[in-house]
């Protein structure tokens, strides 16, 4: 019995003492040695622990023994595991906490980047920004023409940027290249992009230095990346001044899954018929399409994303013929066909790699009648791409991946007046099989200073060229919020197709980018200054170069530069409720191409470019307004009775454009009411001249209107049983 | 004898379980009590960390992370643009955390709830519409969950509140609701002295403020 006592006593003393308590001790602090107050530090699975004062020093006693962990976390600092030993001797600790990977406000390349997105909280460009700028309407490339490098060209589509023609920007969705991204239009009056900017959750409009993913583009690259999944299950529909639309979007019950589709239908007639116009159409403006839809989420890193398109759409133009004395006209009409699909899939393999497959197909067909002749151009693009990416430590990284692309182009010219039959029908027919590799680094030397290496080689089939394009960027940080980037690269891009119809084995047209940028970030204030030098090469030219062999025209013979500064100012912060931003662009560019007989500054470029968006948001009353003022100077067009070629300059072009919008939610739907004008002072800008071949006549190209007035309403509502749940409780 | 060890062996096992429990009650309850004399963001900070240290060694208890992460909701509530977004990240952790401990828990959708319509205040503009919805989701299915909960009421109308009328919000929206949470609060029983027992005055506070003109 005593023994039994003796031995229970002990067993007891045993385990008070294995319940010997260490001291531990010590001081947190961060990678600059500032104390770290708040901090929480403790031994894991127990109740030891404590939180740091203000000085960062700790001190507590812990109850366990032998080896423990010892945890130490905090708010915007990764979370530290430390092993260590307790044995009732006193341990002093200095803990070292490393930043948050997503609180180092790390440099970013960002020479000649503009991005809008709503992933990175800080930027300069919401993509609501981009349908509520007066100006734009709800256009992607409105919006982007009041950002600098781009120029106010209002008689072609497409973003004109640094001297370069819409040719030069391509425009890539969910890293999938389209093919023909605006509508057909009519010549010298601009189309309008096909998509709208509700599908995209990001844009990165890029005026030079991008990244070797992308080629063929010697300009820009306008970067889109569609939305992911719908927070919920909705339908919308709309209402304009020119046309009725409506889609519907459905999210699993899950959340891990959605389909939706839309529809849309614009018809000009009637608008016409209220607003007087410039022009006489011959063929009244209906445009009419869809869209479907599909997204999946397989894990929380890896999504498959399906988005279709098709759209039809007619339009005819009459002009006086110049050259007519007695009242003939010329007339345009057109028949569109369009379709492009893309599919993407992307994945984390593990924390260091992930990797991205995606597919896309084009296909676009324009029934062109000028006049009596009949000209049927179809275009069919497919691609394929592939891109894994390899993270080195939270920030470097290596991309790496390869592309490939057939691009058919078909080309059937029919009643060729004043040409007997068979002659007067014939076809170009050309095939480019179109491979590319690129591989590129990210390389952080720290949070302060990354440079970006890499490079893209390009193979066409139909060309038999190959080229090899570096790309290479660096960024330092100069302050917290500013930051110094330079790039350098080389771009490629091939020929229009009318000119590889007639000679497929032109060169590649080259352009050199060097881009000095300085940008200064916060929240709600941007400031941002570039300074950028362009060099073309190879440019197609159309002049023979040997007056013996006329028919011999052409050539890569073609050259030129572009050199400037951009300037950009926004600011939320100065006055509540408005919004600002400001944009100026210089441009000094001369380029031989095409039939240019000297270097000459294009036709499509202008010295001063300025733009001013305003925005006042009431709350009060949830009205939106805003005004867009834009200004450039003239730029030359060619008159045939001047002795220096592009000598001559249009008048200089003012633009001002209004939007009010009006928010509602009226039952459960969501109403959007906008009014906009465009043009409001109803200047009549200029676009050039066009002259009769004697050049005696001439006529001045012009907007199709002096005002465009819009008026709509966009409507959104749950339609779910949740939803109905939700708004009537 | 043997036997006789063993007994005490086992008596000693289980009063340090009983203890073990004790201990936890006494330091929740103490905790909380320092959680509700809180008024600044360090302050929060303490108390959530204590939670998280509980968290920590009571691995099958969901409400020390419940506590954690209503704590960091506060703490949101008393900092502006980005930052809300951080403080908001980690509730979420630890409500997800509760939520696997505890699957189906009325409080935990009303906290998740705080916490979506927390995040509004980063950009309303931007936001309102996703985060609302979101906020109102959590607040329905929290009251499914227990229908004598209060809290999910007195979230819901202060969600009505702080939308502006045009979006169907407003002082006359929200006051029904809230006087529902009050009455609700009235009856209202928290499970144990440690369960959720929050929001009684903010209610009150709330209808008071939608009476005033």
């Amino acid at each position: 019995m005593k023994h039994a006592l003796l031995f229970s006593t002990a067993f007891l003393l045993l385990a008070l003492s294995l319940k010997a308590q260490t001291k531990i001790s010590g001081k947190v602090i961060d990678a600059s040695k500032h104390p770290v107050a708040g901090a929480n530090v403790y031994v894991k699975d127990s109740y030891d622990g404590t939180s740091t004062g203000a000085d960062g020093s700790f001190s507590f006693l812990a109850t366990d023994t032998g080896k423990v962990t010892l945890m130490v976390s905090m708010i915007t600092y990764d979370k530290t595991e430390m092993p260590l030993v307790l044995n009732g001797k006193e341990q002093t600790l200095t803990i070292v906490l490393k930043q948050a990977a997503s609180q180092l406000k790390t440099v970013v390349i960002s020479a000649g980047t503009i991005e809008a997105s709503d992933e990175k909280r800080i930027t300069m460009l919401k993509p609501l920004d981009i349908v509520t700028t007066a100006g734009a309407q709800g256009d992607i490339t409105g919006a982007l023409k009041t950002l600098p490098g781009t120029q106010q060209v209002g008689e072609s589509e497409g973003l004109f940027v640094r001297g370069g023609t819409g040719n030069e920007t391509k425009t890539i969705i969910d890293g999938m290249v389209v093919a023909k991204p605006y509508f057909s239009g009519v010549p010298d009056v601009a189309s309008r992009g096909r998509f709208s900017p509700f599908l995209f959750k990001g844009t990165v409009f890029s005026t030079g230095g991008y990244s070797a993913q992308y080629g063929q583009a010697m300009s820009s690259a306008l970067v889109l990346e569609t939305q992911d999944l719908p927070d919920r299950s909705s339908g919308s529909a709309a209402i304009t001044s020119v046309g009725f639309g409506g889609g519907i979007n459905k999210l699993s019950k899950d959340s891990t899954a959605s389909i939706g589709g839309d529809f849309n239908y614009t018809n000009l007639g009637p608008y016409y018929n209220l607003v007087p116009q410039n022009v006489k159409w011959n063929v009244t403006p209906v445009f009419a399409g869809g869209s479907l839809n599909f997204r999946k989420k397989f894990s929380e890193t890896s999504m498959l994303k399906f988005y279709g398109y098709g759209n039809y759409s007619q339009l005819g133009i009459s002009r006086p013929n110049l050259d007519s004395t007695n009242g003939f006209v010329d007339n345009f009409k057109l028949n569109n066909q369009n379709y492009y699909t893309n599919l993407t899939f992307h994945a984390n393999l593990n924390d260091q790699w992930k990797y991205y497959i995606g597919a896309s197909y084009s296909y676009n067909q324009d029934d062109i009648e000028p006049n009596a002749i009949r000209i049927l151009n179809t275009n069919q693009l497919s691609q394929g791409k592939v891109m894994l990416t390899r993270a080195f430590g939270s920030l470097s990284l290596l991309r790496f991946g390869g592309e490939f692309q057939d691009n058919r182009d078909v080309s059937d010219y029919k009643n060729i007046p004043n040409v007997p039959a068979p002659y007067n029908h014939f076809k170009y027919d050309i095939t480019d099989d179109y491979t590319a590799g690129f591989a590129e680094t990210d390389i952080f030397l720290s949070s302060k200073i990354v440079a970006r290496i890499g490079g893209r080689y390009e193979y066409s089939s139909l060309q038999q060229k190959a080229n090899l394009a570096p790309r290479t960027s660096i960024a330092f940080k100069t302050g917290a919020n500013s930051q110094v980037s330079f790039a350098y690269g080389d771009f490629y891009e091939r020929p229009e197709t009318r000119y590889l119809f007639e000679r497929p084995s032109l060169e590649y047209e080259k352009a050199t980018h060097y881009i000095l940028n300085f940008q200064h970030v916060e929240e709600k204030r941007t400031f941002r200054v570039e300074a950028f030098y362009k060099q073309y090469q190879n440019l197609v030219t159309t002049i023979a170069p040997n007056p013996i062999f006329p028919e011999d025209s052409l050539f890569n013979n073609g050259n030129g530069y572009a050199r400037g500064l951009e300037v950009f100012w926004r600011d939320k912060k100065t006055f509540a409720n408005w919004d600002y931003w400001v944009s100026y662009s210089y441009l000094d560019t001369k380029r031989q191409y095409l039939n240019y007989p000297v270097l000459a500054q294009p036709v499509f470029a202008t010295p001063h470019t300025a733009s001013l968006v305003i925005k006042k948001y009431i709350p009060s009353v949830s009205l939106n307004l805003s005004a867009t003022y834009t200004y450039a100077t003239g730029r030359p067009y060619y008159d045939p009775r001047y002795p220096v070629f592009l000598g001559e300059r249009t008048p200089d072009y003012h633009k001002v454009g209004f939007t009010a919008s009006y928010i509602r939610k009226i039952k459960n739907v969501f109403s959007v009411f906008v009014v906009g004008v465009d043009n409001v002072l109803g200047r009549d800008n200029i676009y050039s001249y066009r002259f009769s071949s004697d050049g005696l006549r001439s006529e001045p190209v012009t907007a199709t209107a002096a005002r465009m007035y819009f008026v709509g309403v966009f409507m959104s509502f749950g339609i779910d049983r949740t939803q109905d749940v939700l708004n009537n409780n | 004898m043997k036997k006789i060890a063993a007994l005490f062996l086992t008596l000693s096992l289980a009063l340090s379980c009983i203890g073990q429990n004790k201990k936890y009650i006494s330091v929740m309850e103490k905790n909380l009590h320092e959680m509700d004399t809180c008024k600044t963001i360090h302050g929060y900070q303490m108390v959530a960390n204590s939670f998280e240290r509980i968290a920590n060694a009571e691995k099958k208890e969901w409400l020390p992370t419940y506590y954690a992460a209503l704590c960091h909701a506060f703490m949101s509530t008393l900092t502006t643009g980005d930052k809300i977004d951080e403080y908001c990240d980690i509730a979420e952790k630890f409500a997800n955390k509760s939520d696997s401990i505890s699957p189906n828990n009325s409080e935990i959708y009303a906290l998740r709830s705080l916490i979506y319509s927390q995040r509004i205040g980063v950009n309303p503009m931007l936001r309102g519409a996703k985060f609302g919805g979101k906020s109102g989701e959590m607040n329905a299915k929290s009251k499914e969950l227990d229908p004598n909960n209060p809290r999910p009421y007195l979230l819901q109308g202060q969600g009505k509140f702080y939308t502006p009328p045009q979006f169907g919000g407003g002082k006359d929206k929200a006051l029904p609701i809230l006087e529902e949470a009050v009455k609700k609060f009235e009856t209202f029983k928290p499970a144990s002295s440690i369960a959720p027992n929050w929001g009684k005055e903010r209610a009150k506070q709330m209808v008071e403020e939608c009476k005033k003109k």
